[in-house]
């Protein structure tokens, strides 16, 4: 009998299990199927910084959020529908994010004695009362694993490596998704060992057929395609959006490009994705360390490269000095920081947004330098080729900002057509003979940009460094005058971006109650608790940062315009003391601090008690 | 008409900017050597590139018309590496110095040397601290009396050329600020070499280390206390040319010529050994007990990473000549909304 179908409009789902489990593989699988089923998506994966953490403790939990929608979402969901936990010590940490009436499905054969003890439980979770709020449905998923590989004549351990396919397929069947893209997965990832393949396959196949045969009592729940804005899509992650703007943005330019980079959490998947694309012109150089990473990086900027160095927090303060060089040498490059959880090694595989103020100011002397913020995964991409071309028109180093949350987080990217996107023009200065006038590495256009002059080009030897330069000429300058000059030039020149990058916009109002300012990875967030306010007839309104040096022209005029102004951050207010000191306006701030981000729902009750 | 490039000399090598080094320091010697080293060479000027770090060594880029890159402290090997990496048509000169090169960047040294860049890494070793003013560095002697070492220094000096050797160095020279022929020629051989070139070279600091290397510079000493070692040679040292250096087992010792013992039972010295057992066993040689050598101690043939780094790049290209970005950001799973 064919159960029930019951149409919604989103649904969240998120799997937990022991690091080892494949949750992760698990989360994104269902993803790729639901964007492809034409949903808008939007993923939160949620893993410890151990690569093994014990097997069964509750540090070792991993978990993957995924929402889909056949609506416009801009966030992995607030509370969950359909919770799945692969053992005890999942139950115990994610429990309190599933609703009321939720579905749970637990892999029944891992709630016994010994993992109540690994997860410190005194006796079994699911004989708790509390549990007659969810709707549980518990499945002997290690032993139907096992049976359903049975003719496989696999080991133990083996087929027990599959029950994540099993329980993909359990949900597959619960929300009516289509098994093929993960057929076809199964084939390419694991086609040369046919034994595991053939294994995934019946695994993720015997859970579907579970879920058909058995609880055919309970309905399932089929999402409709997302209203999109017409075009092809693929579903896309951060980290793999920014490496993309990066061999974009070279290209628009004409340029080969150079990273130099250190393995760090959670930036090294940007390493890995563009150590792939060396047919695009693509240098990468795993360095020694942060430091070296960083001045390989400007290095390769004075040789004419797209030059670019990506890192999180904790090497970003190592880059520190090499970043103070990089803006007096007044050589374009963009410095990437994908930020965690901190101070010091902090929260590594958790999202924070606490590297802004040390992004802003992190240098010793007088040393801005531009800073944009990418708001979402897709959001990546264009950040990057925006951030390129600020470089290379004001030549300067960039700061580009990311976060974990961002960077592991997926969503459909509308593909663009690279031959319409804007071409980057970079003019360098060709040759001189001895009768032309000596070359000046330092003079400035109209955007008080200097030459990028190429090593090799003949008449245009000169040194740069990081002693203070001489206006113009850019040699060794200890004129008390010309440092006060340089230093000023400097800062104009960053300041006169402003008239480079477009406006802050407004969703909403332009003046009224409350306005919410916003940057980076809280933008989805943000948005949707604003709509929901607005849905209720609040005057509030929302806009949301890309550039945070220089500000938007008209951030100052806005900011008048609303009686309150609050700034929610995934820090103790850093944009908000940005906020403070340029405009001299008071601010209320909502800060989180747990390595998570943002809920719609918390956000939207925090708007309304300022509104009431 | 034949378009004759101008041969450029010594003098043209030389920036418009007033070299700032102290009355007598050993770097003027060394700026001079490497002006005709480079006029030697006749490599194209503006093909040349010095990168160093901070110390007083490091001004030495200003005072080049070259390309030249005045960086920070102790990380000049790396921005050569990524200089050299983006540009392998340049060639790539480090300007460094004992604290520098040892101290602070003793990390980027070792691993420009064993990634093989081309690079040609000059360290200028005076065993001082000179810029901050005189406290000891990483090659000062123990119980050296600094500013910072009021009684003496504590630490073991490293041997520059024994680090290079432990970092698998291609090509290992040491030369000294006075020896100008010397000097000059060893930086031509510098720049010959594929892969990274390490030389030291002995340096006075005239003002906080005056007389460092007087054993190896003074006319009445040098020859008995330096050894100058050339390839397929005997080590043969001394005002009259009737000392060596003999193995005895796997120690060097030094004998006299004669009395049974002729130039063939000398150590012959051998750049192109493959295994640097040799090269670590000439830079081991100290005074007093031994003379000190200079020469080239290493030149071998091995890949140089800027080389197949850019060959992955070509080959990856060759292998797709259309690589299309529109592909790229279309490939894998896609869909159509209407």
């Amino acid at each position: 009998m064919a159960s029930t179908v019951e149409n919604i409009s989103r649904a969240t789902i998120r799997f937990a299990g022991d690091s080892g489990d494949g949750m992760q593989l698990t989360g994104t699988q269902l993803t790729n199927t639901s964007a492809l089923a034409g949903n808008d998506v939007a993923t939160f994966p949620d893993f410890p910084a151990e690569i093994r953490a014990p097997r069964g403790t509750r540090a070792g939990v991993s978990g993957f959020q995924v929402q889909f929608a056949s609506e416009d979402i801009f966030t992995p969901g607030d509370q969950v529908d359909t919770l799945v936990v692969m053992n005890p010590a999942a139950l115990v940490t994610n429990l309190s994010d599933l609703r009321s009436g939720g579905l749970l499905v637990v892999n029944e054969d891992n709630f016994v004695d010994k993992e109540f003890r690994l997860a410190k439980l005194e006796s079994n979770p699911l004989d708790d009362p509390e549990m007659d709020q969810y709707r549980v449905i518990k499945i002997k998923m290690t032993l139907l694993t096992r049976t359903a590989v049975e003719e496989l004549d696999l080991s133990n351990k083996f087929a027990d490596r599959c029950k994540n396919f099993f329980a993909m397929g359990f949900v597959y069947w619960l929300y009516n998704r289509d098994l093929q893209p993960t057929l076809d997965f199964i084939n390419a990832k694991f086609g040369s060992k046919p034994d595991i393949a053939a294994a995934n396959e019946k695994a993720l196949k015997a859970g579907y057929n579970y879920g058909e045969t058995t609880e055919a009592a309970i309905s399932t729940y089929q999402v409709e395609k997302a209203k999109l804005e017409p075009g092809t899509y693929k579903n896309i992650m951060g980290n793999q959006a920014l490496a993309w703007g990066c061999i974009a943005a070279a290209k628009l330019s004409d340029k080969d490009l150079f990273l130099g980079s250190y393995p760090i959490t959670p930036a090294s998947d940007i390493l890995h994705e563009l150590s792939k694309h060396k047919k695009f012109g693509v240098r990468t150089f795993q360095a020694e360390d942060e430091i070296a990473a960083v001045c390989a990086t400007i290095g390769a900027a004075f040789g004419g490269h797209m030059s670019i160095t990506t890192s999180s927090g904790p090497g970003i303060a190592l880059k520190g000095e090499a970043m103070g060089l990089g803006m007096i040498l007044e050589l374009p490059m963009l410095i990437i920081n994908i930020q965690r959880g901190g101070p010091s090694t902090g929260l590594p595989t958790k999202t924070e947004q606490s590297d802004l103020l040390q992004c802003m100011y992190g240098r010793n002397g007088e040393s801005p330098l531009p800073l944009i913020a990418a708001r979402s995964p897709a959001d990546c991409f264009d950040a990057a080729i925006d951030a390129w071309r600020v470089a290379a028109k004001f030549m300067c180093p960039v700061m580009v900002l990311s976060d974990g949350y961002i960077a592991n987080g997926a969503e459909p990217w509308k593909i663009p057509d690279y031959d319409a996107i804007e071409k980057i023009e970079i003019v360098h200065p060709g040759e001189r003979s001895e009768d032309d006038p000596p070359f000046l590495p330092y003079k400035r256009d109209e955007n008080l940009s200097r030459p990028w002059a190429l090593p090799g080009t003949k008449g245009l030897e000169h040194r740069i460094g990081g002693l203070e330069k001489d206006h113009e000429t850019g040699n060794v300058s200890y004129d008390p005058d010309n440092h006060e000059f340089m230093c000023k030039i400097r800062q104009e020149k960053i300041d006169r971006i402003a008239d480079f990058i477009p406006e802050l916009e407004v969703d909403g109002e332009e003046s009224g109650d409350l306005l919410v300012l916003s940057w980076g990875g809280t933008y989805g967030a943000c948005t949707t608790a604003v709509s929901q306010c607005q849905a209720d007839g609040l005057s509030i309104s929302h806009a949301h940062l890309r550039f945070i040096n220089p500000f938007p022209r008209n951030l100052g005029t806005l900011l008048g315009n609303f009686k309150k102004i609050v700034i929610p951050e995934l820090n103790l207010g850093q944009l908000q003391k940005i906020i403070s000191s340029t405009y001299g306006v008071t601010s209320e701030g909502i800060h989180k601090l747990k390595g998570r981000p943002f809920t719609v729902s918390e956000l939207t009750e925090q708007f309304k008690e300022m509104l009431a | 008409m034949s378009t004759e490039l101008p041969v450029l000399k010594a003098a043209d090598f030389g920036s418009d900017q007033d070299v700032r080094w102290c009355p007598g320091c050993g770097d003027y010697s060394i700026l001079a050597q490497m002006k005709k080293a480079l006029a030697a060479q006749g490599f194209p000027r503006e093909k040349t590139a010095f990168i160093s770090g901070i110390g007083c060594s490091s001004r030495f880029p200003y005072y080049m018309s070259t390309y030249g890159m005045h960086s920070i402290h102790g990380r000049a090997p790396a921005f050569a590496t990524g200089l050299k990496s983006a540009r392998p048509d340049l060639q790539v000169w480090v300007i460094t110095g004992d604290g520098d090169a040892l101290s602070i960047g003793g990390n980027h040294l070792m691993h420009a040397i064993r990634r093989n860049v081309n690079i040609n890494i000059v360290l200028f070793n005076n065993r001082i601290y000179g810029l901050t003013k005189g406290q000891y560095s990483p090659t000062s002697e123990i119980g050296k009396v600094t500013k910072s070492t009021p009684m003496g220094s504590l630490d073991n000096p490293l041997t520059p050329l024994s680090v290079a050797v432990g970092c698998g160095a291609t090509f290992i020279a040491r030369s000294i600020d006075t020896n100008a022929k010397h000097l000059s020629a060893t930086l031509q051989r510098a720049a010959e070499h594929q892969g990274a070139s390490f030389i030291e070279v002995y340096q006075n600091c005239n003002i906080f280390n005056d007389g460092a290397w007087k054993y190896a510079t003074d006319r009445k000493t040098k020859q008995d206390n330096v050894i100058e070692i050339e390839h397929g040679k005997p080590l043969i040292f001394g005002a009259e040319s009737n000392k060596g250096i003999r193995l005895n087992g796997l120690d060097p010792e030094v004998v006299e010529l004669g009395n049974g013992i002729a130039e063939d039972d000398l150590l012959f010295h051998d750049e192109k050994s493959p295994e640097p057992t040799l090269a670590y066993l000439l830079s081991r040689m100290h005074q007093p007990e031994f003379p000190e050598a200079i020469g080239v101690f290493r030149a071998i043939d091995a890949p140089v990473y800027d080389d197949q780094l850019n060959d992955q790049v070509a080959a990856a290209q060759e292998a797709a000549p259309d690589a299309k970005l529109n592909d790229l950001f279309n490939s894998g799973n896609t869909w159509e909304v209407e």
